[in-house]
């Protein structure tokens, strides 16, 4: 079965349930992560919705509660409406964090103005971080979705407050544009980023390989990247390595 | 053999002797290979490390000199690379903890705390009071022994070798109350999501009474020895300058923050553990230099003492762990023949007793538990400022993604900064006074 958002999930269609309408997520199939194994237990075919897999495609209304708000309202001050709508394409509340999931053309626009902008005030960014969202369930795992997301964490030491942005490219197109500009501290995250996910940060001023050697081929994160590992002998027994174990999922 | 060498090589003349075509090889050829020097003065490029005794660990730095000035300071890391986070992807959420302690080897219960509270954020769940005092206890006691280690290696790369000793005897001390604790003396693992490995042992409390009453006596042997010195003085005063302005600007965060004038301190902007319910102050200097990181240092050695005083006096019992039995570990450990493992009384219980427990106990050890989806941004202040986790569940037994921003390495951009225009001596003080520690910065 594919993972497509869009099917209605087999055995399902009598429960009236409609994989569309899902809350969120994806879907897990089988229990235990056994996959090809001539499972004939039946739990191989059982498929579960998870509420809310890794790709979380909630997003919150407004009011979004506290803070939240006034970043926000301030935020579409600063850039207007028209762009804010263009740039933010859902906002997502959970767990007392606000994330924001920007669209790249917009990217260097929104962190100018969440810097300079005196309601806005976010000096610091914390931290740029990749995702790699292949296989995580969620709908249409097909080329050429967005399974890369690089993460940023903005700080406001004026406001001490915290914020997320969040950008989604392809593996075949995955271009971002560099916030080096703006926040210098960003050089050696987006670095690593690139080295780990082959995120290409456009407009870096030497966007090089800074954890894997210069002339290592793939990038490590990926999920599609294999851990790696031998066999281990153990009393008696022999231990395979970690990621051929068998997964709990 | 040598006629299919071209006999124009230019890095090596050559002439035909009776034995064969002999090779001088010259050398000389960085005009060639940097371009002329355009002030015509001498341009040098020193690779500095990565084995160097003076880099702080196996950091390499690739320095362009005029004469005894720094032109251009470059970094180069990554020779510590374990590939922990990729790690953390293939082993369940328990089992995180051991591989985040390892980061940065020198704040092992920062790691942990920190990679605990995203996960337990991430769940919903908040431990139980004593395991939050005890975490605040075991961390305190550990930023000590970090900033021992960085005032021991400060004085190590600025010659003042006794620095060096005392700063590691005394560290001894403190991680021999860490070994009572949790049963090492780096690599704990004993905070864990949910609570503690296990609650402190008889008599902790009273070794650490023991300890606080006698430390503050060196810590001021170490001003003694240190601070009053016109050398150490001299080699620290004006070095390294970063200002508030930069330091924002470079992400850099910790003791180099407060030092430029700034008290960012998250256990105070944005208290964690109840930190918020300590009495302690935030030391900050305004000299933007090493010698201001020096004395930020020592002086929150101090504010530590206080709060492991005042985390001694509110240690009420009760448990370590959350009660909800699908997240906590089954078995209550204690020590054996072999090491610390499952108590004696649990294995009876499981394999004598109770199926089960037997089955519960299999379940969580081999699966684990399920963290629901979703992402969590957590930092807290390390020793070197903020260590912040970026947690990613998709809702399985093992984490997405992990994600570590770590102070080190984010602090370390700060290098070039700091020492480009000055001397190649002052690079050694700048770098010690960010006190990068590598295992953290490559991860």
């Amino acid at each position: 079965m594919s993972n497509d958002g869009g099917a209605v999930v087999p055995g399902r269609e009598e429960a009236g349930y409609d994989a569309s309408t899902a809350p969120a997520g994806g879907f897990r199939k089988g229990a235990f992560g056994v996959t090809g194994s001539g499972d004939t237990s039946g739990f191989g075919g059982l498929v579960r919705v998870e509420p809310g897999g890794a790709v979380v495609l909630h997003s919150t209304d407004r009011p979004y509660g506290g803070w939240f708000d006034e970043v926000t309202d301030a935020l579409i001050d600063a850039v207007g409406e028209g762009t804010y709508a263009a740039a933010v394409q859902r906002v997502l509340v959970d767990r007392g964090e606000i994330t924001y999931f920007v669209a790249r053309e917009h990217l260097l626009t929104l962190v100018q103005a969440l810097r300079d902008d005196e309601a806005l005030r976010f000096e610091l960014c914390s931290s740029v971080s990749g995702v790699d969202y292949l296989d995580s369930g969620g709908p249409a795992v097909a080329p050429g979705r967005p399974r890369l997301h690089v993460v940023y964490h903005l700080t406001s030491m004026t406001y001490r407050r915290r914020i997320r942005l969040e950008v989604a490219v392809s593996a075949e197109d995955p271009h971002v544009p560099s916030v080096t500009g703006v926040y210098p501290t960003a050089d050696w995250h987006e670095r690593e980023a690139y080295d780990m996910f082959g995120v290409v940060f456009d407009g870096h001023p030497a966007l090089t390989r800074i954890l894997m050697p210069d002339d290592w081929d793939g990038f490590p994160q990926r999920k599609d990247y294999p851990l790696g590992g031998i066999p281990v002998e153990y009393h008696d027994a022999t231990i395979p390595p970690p990621d051929t174990r068998r997964a709990y999922r | 053999m040598s006629t299919t060498y071209d006999p124009a090589d230019p890095y090596a003349g050559s002439r035909e002797t009776t034995e064969g075509r002999v090779y001088t090889v010259t050398g000389g050829d960085w005009d060639v290979t940097l371009g002329a020097d355009p002030h015509g003065e001498e341009r040098l490029v020193v690779n500095m490390g990565p084995q160097h005794p003076s880099t702080h660990g196996v950091l390499r730095l690739v320095l362009d000199l005029e004469g005894e000035t720094v032109t251009k300071a470059r970094v180069v890391i990554g020779y510590l690379h374990t590939g922990i986070e990729k790690n953390t992807e293939y082993r369940n959420w328990v089992q995180g903890t051991t591989f985040v302690t390892r980061m940065d080897y020198l704040s092992p219960l920062f790691n942990e705390a920190g990679y605990c509270l995203a996960v337990e954020k991430l769940l919903g769940v908040e431990a139980p009071p004593r395991a939050q005092t005890i975490r605040v206890l075991v961390m305190e006691l550990n930023r000590i022994a970090s900033h021992l280690v960085a005032l021991a290696t400060f004085g190590m790369e600025m010659g003042a070798l006794t620095g060096m000793t005392n700063g590691f005897r005394e560290r001894e001390l403190v991680l021999d109350l860490l070994e009572e604790i949790t049963g090492l003396r780096m690599n704990h693992a004993y905070i864990r999501p949910g609570g503690l490995a296990q609650d402190l042992p008889e008599g902790a409390v009273e070794h650490i009474r023991e300890f606080l009453e006698f430390f503050p006596k060196r810590v001021a042997d170490f001003h003694r020895l240190l601070t009053g010195q016109p050398i150490w003085q001299r080699r620290l005063k004006d070095v390294g300058y970063l200002d508030v302005t930069g330091c924002v600007a470079l992400g850099v965060t910790g003791p180099v923050l407060r030092a430029a004038g700034l008290p960012w301190d998250l256990r105070k902007v944005e208290p964690y553990l109840g930190y918020q319910t300590y009495d302690f102050e935030v030391p900050t200097a305004d000299t933007c230099d090493a010698w201001g990181r020096y004395l930020v240092r020592m002086a929150e050695v101090n504010e530590s003492l206080r709060i492991i005083e005042q985390a001694l006096d509110r240690l009420e019992p009760g448990p370590v762990m959350v009660e909800d039995r699908k997240i906590a570990w089954p078995a209550q450990l204690s020590l054996g023949p072999d090491g610390m493992g499952n108590s004696h009384e649990h294995v009876a219980h499981i394999m004598g007793q109770s199926m089960e427990a037997l089955i519960h106990h299999f379940k969580l050890v081999t699966e684990g538990f399920r963290v629901p989806a979703g992402q969590v941004y957590v930092p807290v202040e390390s020793p070197r400022g903020e260590l912040g986790y970026h947690v990613v569940s998709d809702g399985s037994t093992r984490p997405w993604r992990v994600h570590v921003r770590d102070p080190s390495f984010v602090n370390l951009q700060a290098t070039a900064a700091m020492s480009e225009g000055g001397m190649i001596a002052d690079v050694i003080a700048a770098i010690a006074s960010i006190d990068p520690v590598m295992g953290g910065v490559d991860r």
